[in-house]
């Protein structure tokens, strides 16, 4: 086994999944914070300010689950039976709410029932992402080649811990969204939402960094191992670093720049979590290299993704930059 | 293995199921990209209103239809881990880069220009638009391509080899791509497409000339319809046929299952037409048959022997009546299809084609035949494969993940409810789209720039808010 196309691909996926938490993060955020906006213009707003890209965004969840399935069947095949109720939540909750984006324009006299029905799906698909992730980082009962534990395992503290942090970090996400693409009134509430959402960001980084060391495995090791601690020391650091930044652009009433900065704080965390992980794939159980795909599948899959993604992200790009502005301003374009 | 025979039961109602709710979407959206490409074509090359109007009308219902086949989809891509690990674990070196290369090369192309598609005929050249419709085609077409290939390698698995952990891994990418049913299910399935594209545009186009027969748009669908219908149902009963001596040739059960042959023919077999498959008797209960049909069918000689269930071990076998009865609801489809082509084609050369109440009638009764028979057809040929997941080589019972039936039974419900909630509205938002007339002037997912959307400042985006114009106007009016 070529080890180097494991690693490849572990990255390619890596960056699959950043890319769907950063760019369904906000929208999913948009759809959490559904409740706290006026019926009538201020949620007409919202809407319009994700629905050029929310459905592009969500192609890299199906990249996700069919990239683990192709690059490492073996963890996919664990995983996911681990994760059977978060998971089926999860893809309930974005059929109800990618239905509904469409649906509460097409009836009026439903719109209510389908915006609920948005906010819901939208809670409920950031619960379940954040569940998952504890789930996974707590680690899962094997046995052989397969999950070899119960239906509830996936439901500890821990995991409604990561659950609640997805839901807090994607409402800010959101909001800090919302600052960018609207303004007057709207907007002004944003920065006040974006400033206890992201106290509540920074409080649940801190408690699920810290609640991790305890988690049973090589947590503590992988972060304070010596010399290794000083390279891992700086993500923490970074933290901090950009939570301060982030606070003072909101004082200053940046507009891009609180969004940017929440999504810095999402990269590191992720990094973070890479940190943690590698270089497992299913924690404490099975690495990158036992779950690999053989390379006749990496390499075949490699050539295709190689040409394609660079022009996939610059069809995202193209279609940000064309809806790029205000939303609700005359100064769209 | 942990499962309980129950937990694997619920398990493949599910994915039973949620396939099918999918696969509707598909078989509705290939067909209609292709027609929208065609109408813009037309328009382009002959700058006649009509196909401009009719671009923009069905425009709209491909909309829908695209959002739900996308969300169901998304389903699919998870539901081989959490109900089909061992599957997945065993078959994902080999199926999971055909998939993967059917979200690279398929779903974000049709996801990178659907926006310009649905909303950018006022914003870009025309030429640059029909480039996107032809983008968005193209794009069903190739996802039709993998998908259809790695399914085929599940009936006719070919150029792998098995490693010492029991998976299955690639030698030969070109065999397994196009591995030996393959070309005649993915042509069997395109065209199906096709035609069910085809019924529901006629039935529509019918439906209305039966209103007025007068409606340019109407007239001018229902004739491009039965067209298509006339044209492509002979080919599609070529190539069915092609596609049923391959499968005879590498899955003989499933014939014999289809064919309801329990037992083996010595000179000629009998076509069964209908009867009661006993599967625990192992035979055909009340049956009506043509004598040396079937072997003139398979064998192309009314003489030839016919081998029967009874030389494939019991525990091979798969659930005869299902594949039999779903077998009988295509084909017999099939030729109803086939004799509305003939029935247009007939009433269009003694120049009643828009006025035959007859003729319309039987053309929107058709609307729904086409899905049915897509769904029949993809049951013969999914539940022919059973007992096996890979056809000889691993069983489904085997593929399984360690379920408990309470959690496969749970989620099975809420599929349940959500599915037939959802999608029920989302059909109702569709019937009530082709309840209206077509007309000149016939708006499309894109506002009108003049309209107060400008001031109001929300710009449709790609994708999503293409049932924006209808939204974004009441929108606007409530807040002035």
């Amino acid at each position: 086994m070529n080890p180097d196309l494991a690693i490849v691909w572990a990255c390619i996926l890596a960056f699959g999944v950043f890319a769907y938490v950063a760019m369904d993060g906000f929208d999913l955020g948009v759809g959490i914070l559904f409740p706290t906006l006026k019926p009538g213009v201020e949620r007409d707003i919202a809407m319009n300010s994700i629905a050029p890209v929310w459905d592009g965004n969500e192609t890299w969840l199906v990249l996700g689950g069919g990239g683990l399935m192709a690059a490492f069947p073996l963890a996919y095949a664990i995983l996911l039976p681990a994760l059977y109720a978060p998971i089926t939540a999860m893809l309930l909750a974005l059929i109800f709410r990618g239905v509904a984006l469409e649906f509460r324009w097409r009836d009026a006299g439903h719109r209510p029932f389908w915006d609920f029905a948005f906010t819901v799906g939208s809670i409920v698909a950031a619960l379940a992402q954040g569940i998952t992730l504890g789930a996974v980082l707590q680690g899962v009962a094997v046995d052989g080649r397969s999950y070899g534990g119960g239906w509830w395992d996936w439901l500890t503290p821990f995991s409604l811990l990561t659950g609640a942090s997805v839901l807090v970090g994607f409402g800010l996400l959101g909001s800090c969204w919302l600052i960018w693409k609207t303004e007057g009134e709207l907007q002004a509430r944003a920065y006040r939402r974006s400033r206890r959402l992201g106290a509540g960001l920074v409080a649940c980084i801190a408690a699920v960094s810290l609640a991790t060391l305890f988690l049973p495995g090589a947590y503590y090791e992988r972060w304070f191992a010596w010399p290794k601690v000083l390279y891992t020391a700086q993500v923490p650091l970074l933290v901090l670093i950009t939570s301060v930044l982030f606070f003072r652009s909101l004082r200053r009433k940046r507009e891009l720049t609180p969004f940017l900065l929440a999504l810095a704080l999402f990269l590191l965390t992720y990094i973070g979590l890479m940190i943690s992980i590698y270089p497992d794939v299913v924690p404490n159980d099975v690495t990158i290299w036992e779950a690999a795909a053989p390379d006749r599948s990496l390499g075949f899959m490699l050539v295709g993704a190689a040409v394609l993604l660079p022009i996939i992200l610059a069809y995202t790009a193209h279609a940000y930059w064309v809806f790029r502005g205000k939303v609700g301003t005359e100064g769209y374009h | 293995m942990l499962e309980s025979p129950a937990a694997l039961t619920l398990a493949r109602i599910q994915f039973a199921f949620t396939v099918s709710f999918h696969f509707v979407f598909p078989a509705f959206s290939i067909g209609l990209a292709s027609y929208l490409a065609v109408l813009e074509g037309l328009w382009l090359r002959t700058g006649r209103e009509t196909y401009l109007n009719l671009f923009q009308y069905w425009l709209k219902i491909f909309a829908i239809t695209f959002a739900m086949g996308v969300v169901s989809g998304i389903v699919m891509s998870y539901q081989f881990g959490t109900n089909w690990s061992v599957f997945s674990d065993r078959a994902g070196p080999v199926i999971g880069p055909l998939m993967a290369y059917e979200v690279l090369t398929a779903f974000f192309l049709e996801a990178g220009f659907l926006g310009v598609m649905l909303f950018g005929l006022t914003r870009v050249g025309r030429g640059l638009h029909f480039t996107a419709t032809l983008a968005v085609a193209a794009g069903t077409l190739v996802s039709a391509f993998w998908i259809l290939s790695a399914n085929s390698w599940m009936h006719t698995p070919a150029g792998h080899s098995l490693n010492a952990a029991g998976q299955f891994v690639p030698e030969d990418w070109l065999a397994i791509i196009f591995n030996p049913s393959m070309p005649y299910r993915l042509a069997h399935t395109v065209l199906a497409a096709y035609l069910t594209t085809s019924l529901v545009v006629g039935a529509v186009g019918a439906f209305h000339l039966r209103r007025d027969p007068g409606n340019e748009g109407a007239r001018t669908m229902f004739s491009m319809a039965m067209w298509m219908a006339v044209l492509v149902a002979p080919i599609q009963v070529v190539v069915g046929d092609l596609h049923g001596l391959s499968t005879f040739e590498h899955q003989p059960a499933k014939v014999m299952a289809m064919e309801g042959h329990f037992e083996s023919h010595e000179a000629g077999a009998p076509l069964l037409l209908v009867g009661l498959p006993d599967q625990a008797a192992g035979v055909v209960r009340y049956a009506v048959s043509i004598p040396r049909a079937s072997s003139l069918i398979l064998r192309h000689d009314a003489n030839a022997p016919l081998a029967g269930l009874d030389t494939v071990p019991r525990e091979d076998w798969p659930p005869v009546a299902i594949v039999f009865w779903s077998f009988r609801v295509m084909v017999g489809l099939g030729v109803l299809i086939l004799a509305l082509g003939v029935c247009a084609l007939v009433t269009r050369l003694r120049g009643r084609l828009y006025d035959s109440r007859l003729l319309h009638r039987f053309a929107t009764a058709m609307g729904p035949a086409g899905f049915v028979a897509v769904l029949a057809g993809w049951v013969t040929t999914e539940v022919g494969r059973q007992p096996y997941t890979i056809h000889g080589l691993l069983r489904t019972a085997d593929s399984v993940a360690p379920l408990d039936a309470p959690a496969v039974a749970g989620s099975l419900m809420a599929f349940a409810v959500v599915y037939l909630g959802v999608f029920g509205v989302g059909a109702w938002y569709l019937l009530s789209l082709m309840a209206h007339a077509p007309h000149a002037g016939e708006p499309g997912p894109e506002a009108d720039p003049e309209k107060p959307t400008r001031t109001a400042g929300i710009t449709p985006g790609p994708a999503t808010d293409r049932l924006r114009p209808t939204g974004k106007t009441r929108a606007a009016s409530e807040r002035s």
